[in-house]
């Protein structure tokens, strides 16, 4: 089956739909698939709901798709650098479920393995443990939280082959292999498809299993604090 | 003389044991790592990167390569890479052996507070809560009083909590203090604060 496609809008081609659940990897402005998300945005896809670590800024990331209220409902663990995200949310036009960094990465990537909740002890006495199951191991209490099943993912990585295996690059790994797991369907953005067999198969991040449709493109990547010391130190 | 941010910095790199993998949060705990020596200290940064080296030189940023603060960084000979939820694991799997991190309010019975003040802007609690519930040994760097010299150490939070019985030993810019039975206990003092003062400053029970 071929998963290579033109272009981010035919990779993401009869996979959109008002009120759909996206899964969607990268940390702050860091290894996010801008390329798809710039498509989600010219489709106009609406009502959408995102689980995602964060919600870009106002003009990169998923901040485009606060811009055009193509965003109902985020689900995040840290939300601050976006004032037009902060606007609408105080206007309670969009919901917002806060949860756990560790929480979130681990719900995408139960759901993805199959496994409808797991018990942690993150966030125990605290806002995120009310109303959800409380149980105690070993002496220890623990809360119930749910894998995240999404309709569709979208992720970012360096380098795959046609089959989809993905590479990753430094930090820019991070929510995009557990994102990826949690989705029915994957679409993955990169750098470089390069040819079959020139991946070596130990170094593989990420099993073709995992990504059903591929694009490659040009990247922004863009640096959302750039923090540098003088040379004379180095 | 109380101790000033680099002084607190400094004291908190003496709870840091050669060996150890540790999780520095933002602010005074980022200087912390100015001041480990030569002790053998494995940085980690929770969106996914154990051995995280200093700031870049100009022109050498990377826009793959940031700490959980979403700066740039580097990386050493030692760094490894991985996803989050293997990130996450390590934290929650008591794989880190300590945290250093600020704080609103922290309780006499390690009750910590950082993440949200009700009414104002909620930015989100990202790994804090995680890492407070899986480290072994949490360590809070913060001032004592807060800019209307109430104290920060408090009989209980009044502010939603980031854990519960978290926190295990506080560095204030007044002395050190640890989380026990019935309360804080005091460690130290800076240089030049007594105890009586440090007492003067502390809502929370103190025991001996």
């Amino acid at each position: 089956m071929k998963k290579v496609y033109g272009s981010a809008a035919e990779a993401l081609d009869g996979l959109l739909f008002d009120g759909m659940f996206i899964s969607a990897g990268g940390f702050g402005l860091c290894g996010i698939p801008e390329l798809l998300l710039q498509a989600i945005k010219e489709a106009g896809t609406k009502d959408l709901t995102f689980a995602s670590n964060n919600a870009g800024v106002d003009d990169f990331g998923i901040g485009i798709l606060l811009q055009t209220r193509q965003v109902r409902k985020m689900i995040s663990s840290y939300v601050g650098e976006n004032a037009e995200f902060m606007r609408q949310y105080l206007s309670g036009e969009l919901e917002l479920e806060f949860n756990p960094q560790g929480t979130l990465a681990e719900r995408m990537r139960a759901g993805g393995s199959g496994i409808p909740g797991f018990y942690t002890k993150t966030g125990v006495g605290t806002q995120i443990a009310e109303g959800k199951e409380h149980k105690d191991f070993d002496g220890e209490t623990y809360i119930l939280e749910r894998g995240i099943v999404a309709d569709l993912s979208i992720v970012k990585a360096w380098k795959a082959d046609d089959t989809g295996n993905l590479v990753f690059r430094k930090t820019a790994r991070n929510f995009n292999p557990p994102a990826a797991m949690s989705g029915k369907v994957c679409v993955a953005e990169v750098e470089e498809i390069v040819p079959r067999g020139s991946l070596d198969p130990d170094h593989i991040h990420l099993p073709g299993i995992y990504v059903h449709r591929l694009v490659q493109g040009e990247h922004e990547k863009r640096i959302e604090q750039r923090t540098t010391r003088k040379r004379e130190d180095a | 003389m109380p101790w000033d941010r680099n002084q607190m910095a400094a004291r908190a790199a003496e709870e840091l044991e050669d060996g150890m993998y540790v999780n520095l949060g933002i602010g005074i705990p980022t200087l912390v790592a100015n001041y480990v020596g030569d002790k053998d200290i494995t940085l980690q940064s929770e969106n996914g990167m154990l051995g995280m080296g200093p700031f870049p030189v100009e022109g050498e940023e990377d826009p793959d390569l940031i700490n959980a603060g979403k700066q740039t960084i580097t990386e050493l000979a030692r760094t490894s890479y991985f996803d989050s939820a293997t990130s996450f694991g390590m934290i929650r799997g008591g794989k880190i052996a300590a945290a250093i991190l600020g704080a609103m309010e922290v309780a006499e019975n390690g009750d910590l507070a950082n993440w949200m003040i009700p009414g104002k802007l909620v930015k989100g609690m990202g790994g804090a809560m995680d890492l407070v519930a899986g480290v072994k040994k949490v360590v809070v760097v913060m001032d004592h009083t807060n800019k209307h010299g109430d104290s920060k150490l408090l009989k209980a939070c009044t502010l939603p909590l980031t854990g519960k019985n978290v926190v295990n030993r506080i560095i204030t810019n007044l002395g050190v203090l640890d989380v026990v039975d019935g309360g804080l206990k005091i460690i130290e003092t800076a240089a030049g604060v007594t105890e009586d003062e440090l007492r003067a400053a502390t809502e929370a029970t103190i025991v001996n």
